[in-house]
């Protein structure tokens, strides 16, 4: 019964595309590794598979394995997306992963959004401006309206994955358009009545084809979002704004 | 070779260590956080069901409050905890989540008017008050007497987390990542830093630091199913293990959480259970209030985890092709519901099992969760052993969770903690000025470098990866929830084997850089050492306590037990912790060993239990509860001075 079941076993193809910065002189290469597939098998599953028994050299991120860090978006086929979540039952024979475009390349599959991330909170100003005030920690909180904080939470459900900015037309082009992810966070502060910048204030971080109107309105950004955010909403909602401003 | 410089050397950018750099950074000092990811991504953001704080605003939170979080964290934790530290924390839980409220997470508020709700599988109604419209909502978690369980849908973890790390960007407090520290800098009972392989190039430096605090989480990692994320190996006490001077705490006490989803231990909120999800087995049958009549869903973990696992053994578990396992149902929650307050849950349902859990039953199994043990510190987050060795959140022993913590604690617990020891590794950086000699910190370096090399050059024939697998594989079939002597003895011997066959790796790639095969095989001793001291911890703890449970001593047993594990590795040779106890002092505790309320009523007895009852039975006629709670046990004078106010909350304007 074992044998007839592991004999039935698809094998598949991982052509993973290859390359070590701190091996300039080895050129970039796809590597094509062969896996029996298991029942229920996720890319996380398979690439741990492969550095373990086939390749130990092997580089690629993963932290929480669940879907929710945002640590291990690549390209599954050409399309951004988390490894962690893709079951291979759902991909062809030969599967091909690269490492997302855009960022920084740590090794193979590994790019450091981090330093991206980092860069753009920092020019964004990604946290609630309340003019230095401390909070009394004794008192009662501020209250807040119940739906306001679901809109919040839904803006912020955001992983940093970096999928959207893969797949960003205008990202490819210009090296410091904030993208979606970006722009989504604005969204997120702007509508937090705790955050005291005015309109004029994101018009100022915004409101230049490195912001909102750098944008082509190819939606590659949502297409790929993994935790389907609203980004073209936010996008659009955030420019019929910048767009009052700028007159 | 690459020394830097700093007030206070932060290791791990999860919630505990961005909110320790961050009150560091408010008093004046510089901090470095070290983070293997970048910050956001840390473990941390995986808890979803929220957070315990005594805010009292819903109405099923009504008479909450400090006193209240107090009795159940220390029931919680079968009388484990260090209570002066639960009380600091049960203060302090308010404070901090107020904070986050100001730094923008977007806790779920209370709605005045009419609420519904699924209380113990049925329908009931209430009213929230108009005065409580707008404030921070609670649910109901397990083994709480309250709802207190403050939560943003069921991403709560991750908001908090993206808040803080935001908060630590604006302040400038630089985070140098995927960094690991593999060595302390330490010499004659002081800690000055630590040497850091960079794991993008492979490179090494020193960081020598005034005092240096261990943040890195839990050890998950080193059993097979585990909820942990896979950056939970345990480094970080590892390397304070290593010090020879620090010690571990309590390391046999591991949570298992009860629902994580079967076969591949992702985690799914308790949050449903709070909700109203019900535990059925393979006939649906709804079992948990047949072994816990008072509790039952709701019951502290380690006891819901047992009685799932003793409802397999005795024939109902359903099965599937990975083998047996029970059911998750909160069909009855309705899909508004989990589409808003547990998508998260839905995702994970969705993408990893296939199913939706509005129509379908989730597949669930016990699995590894939670390290209650760590690095043993007082109650300021300070190795009584290593001076300037700080630790916080789920990698310390300062021992808020005894032996089982209470769903909804531990985040609460990551930031209180970074709170208090941001506050104390200030007070100590204005205390002593002494960065440590460069001297110490290029022959660790070196000494680092030499070990690695070694590592790199070894032509022996094991294999890190498989030595990783076969001790997660005994961790997971032997030290697991159910423990007894002989398994444990297996366990310990088996580990021995693996620690001697280490030191005979051989790498099958010679790489440059970053060299993943190089990292699995200098953390494979250190994972070794943790799981080493956790079973012979349990090995030699003939009772049982919260999650540590002895088939052969069944009986929690306060006579002879009722004492914290300490484990050290006194030298490099080695192959076996040494275990030493400090004994807990019944007649200095407020709340004095008793039942939990729920689990077996079987203990045996302290021999100051008693008394101490007796004095504490004394004091229940001073009508003021500061005042009694004071004469009982005082803490506010351990807290730092501005964390010390009463907490207000509504109609308690004074905290009154």
């Amino acid at each position: 019964m074992t044998e007839l079941i592991a004999s039935t076993r698809r094998v598949i193809d991982l052509r993973v595309l290859r390359y070590n910065p701190a091996e300039p002189d080895v050129r970039a290469r796809f590597d094509t590794f062969s896996l029996e597939e298991a029942d229920g098998m996720t890319l996380f599953m398979a690439l741990n598979e492969i550095r373990e028994t086939q390749d130990p050299s092997l580089q690629f991120d993963f932290v929480c394995r669940a879907g929710i860090c945002g640590s291990c978006g690549m390209l599954i086929n050409g399309k951004p997306g988390l490894a962690c979540r893709t079951l291979t039952a759902t991909l062809p024979a030969v599967t091909t992963l690269a490492p997302l475009p855009v960022f920084e390349l740590i090794g193979d599959l590994s790019v450091n959004t981090g330093k991206w991330m980092q860069a753009m909170s920092e020019r964004l100003g990604t946290w609630i401006h309340n003019g230095g005030e401390e909070a009394n920690l004794d008192h009662l909180e501020q209250p807040m309206e119940p739906e306001a904080a679901s809109d919040i939470y839904e803006l912020e459900r955001c992983i940093e994955c970096g999928c959207c900015i893969a797949a960003c037309g205008t990202a490819q082009m210009r090296e410091n358009f904030v993208g979606a992810i970006g722009l989504n966070k604005i969204a997120r502060f702007q509508l937090d009545p705790r955050d005291q910048r005015s309109n004029a204030d994101f018009y100022e971080l915004i409101g230049d084809d490195t912001g909102v109107f750098g944008c082509m309105t190819l939606l590659g950004c949502e297409d790929a979002c993994p935790k389907e955010l609203p980004l073209a909403t936010q996008i659009a909602w955030l420019r019929r704004r910048m767009a009052g401003l700028s007159g | 070779m690459e020394i830097i410089r700093t007030d206070v050397l932060v290791i791990g950018g999860g919630l505990a260590g961005l909110r320790a750099a961050i009150g560091v950074k408010r008093r004046g000092f510089e901090p470095i956080i070290l983070s293997l990811v970048p910050p956001k991504r840390s473990h941390s953001a995986a808890a979803q069901g929220g957070m315990q704080a005594s805010l009292a605003n819903s109405h099923k939170g009504h008479g909450d409050n400090e006193d209240v979080h107090f009795i159940d964290t220390v029931k919680g934790s079968d009388w484990g905890a260090d209570q002066h530290v639960v009380r600091m924390f049960s203060h302090v839980a308010p404070k901090a989540i107020r904070e986050l409220a100001a730094w923008g997470v977007p806790w779920n508020r209370v709605q005045r008017g009419e609420r519904r709700a699924i209380i113990n599988g049925s329908e009931e109604t209430f009213a929230e008050a108009d005065e409580a419209h707008g404030l921070i909502d609670a649910r109901d978690f397990g083994g709480t007497e309250k709802w207190r369980t403050c939560y943003v849908a069921d991403g709560t973890g991750h908001s908090m987390l993206y808040a803080m790390s935001d908060q630590a960007i604006a302040r400038q407090i630089p985070v140098h990542e995927r960094m690991e520290a593999i060595s302390l800098i330490h010499a004659d009972g002081r800690c000055h830093g630590a040497v850091v392989r960079n794991l993008m190039d492979g490179s090494l430096r020193a960081y020598l630091a005034n005092a240096t605090c261990i943040a890195t989480g839990g050890f998950g990692r080193i059993y097979r199913v585990s909820t942990n994320a896979v950056i939970n190996e345990g480094i970080g006490a590892a390397i304070a293990l290593e010090s020879g001077a620090a010690s571990l705490g309590n390391m046999e006490a591991v949570q298992f959480h009860p629902t994580a989803i079967f076969p591949a231990g992702i985690l799914v909120t308790e949050g449903c259970r709070g909700d109203g999800g019900l535990l059925r087995d393979r006939n649906e049958h709804r079992f948990m209030p047949d072994y816990e009549p008072q509790k039952r869903e709701l019951a502290s973990r380690d006891v819901v985890s047992r009685r799932m696992e003793q409802h397999i053994a005795a024939g109902h578990g359903a099965s599937n092709r990975f083998g047996e396992h029970l059911y998750l149902d909160i069909r009855q929650l309705g899909e508004t519901h989990i589409n808003g307050k547990l998508r998260e849950v839905k995702e994970i349902c969705h993408y990893f099992l296939g199913i939706d859990p509005a129509s379908e039953l989730i597949p669930v199994r016990p699995a590894q969760h939670y390290s209650m043990g760590g690095i043993r510190t007082d109650h300021r987050g300070e190795s009584p052993t290593l001076r300037g060795l700080f630790a916080a959140g789920e990698a310390a022993c300062w021992d808020l969770h005894g032996f089982n913590r209470l769903g909804g604690n531990s985040v609460a617990e990551t930031v209180v903690a970074g709170m208090l020891v941001g506050e104390y590794m200030a007070d100590f950086c204005e205390r002593t000025d002494d960065a440590g000699a460069a001297t110490l910190a290029r022959e660790t370096l070196r000494h680092e470098a030499s070990r690695l090399q070694a590592i790199c050059s070894n032509t022996g024939g094991e294999n890190p990866f498989a030595l990783l697998r076969e001790m997660q594989e005994i961790m997971t079939d032997q030290v697991g929830i159910f423990r007894n002597g002989d398994n444990l003895e297996h366990a310990v011997a088996t580990l021995r084997s693996l620690l001697a066959r280490s030191r005979d790796l051989g790498l099958r790639r010679q790489v440059r850089g970053a060299n993943p095969e190089l990292v699995a095989a200098y953390r494979v001793a250190k994972m070794l050492k943790l799981a080493l001291c956790v079973s012979a911890g349990a090995l030699a703890r003939t009772e049982s306590r919260g999650a540590h449970y002895r088939e052969d001593h069944p009986q929690r047993n306060d006579r002879d037990w009722l004492s914290r594990t300490l484990a050290v590795w006194e030298s490099s040779e080695a192959d076996m912790p040494t275990l030493r106890y400090e004994p807990l002092d019944v007649m200095a505790m407020e709340l004095p060993p008793g039942w939990r309320g729920y689990g077996p009523k079987d203990h045996i007895e302290h021999r100051d239990s008693p008394r101490r009852q007796q004095q504490v039975d004394g004091a229940a006629s001073i009508d003021d509860r500061y005042q009694r709670q004071a004469g009982l046990m005082p803490f506010a004078h351990l807290l730092p001075e501005r964390f010390q106010g009463r907490n207000e909350r509504l109609g308690d304007p004074n905290g009154d």
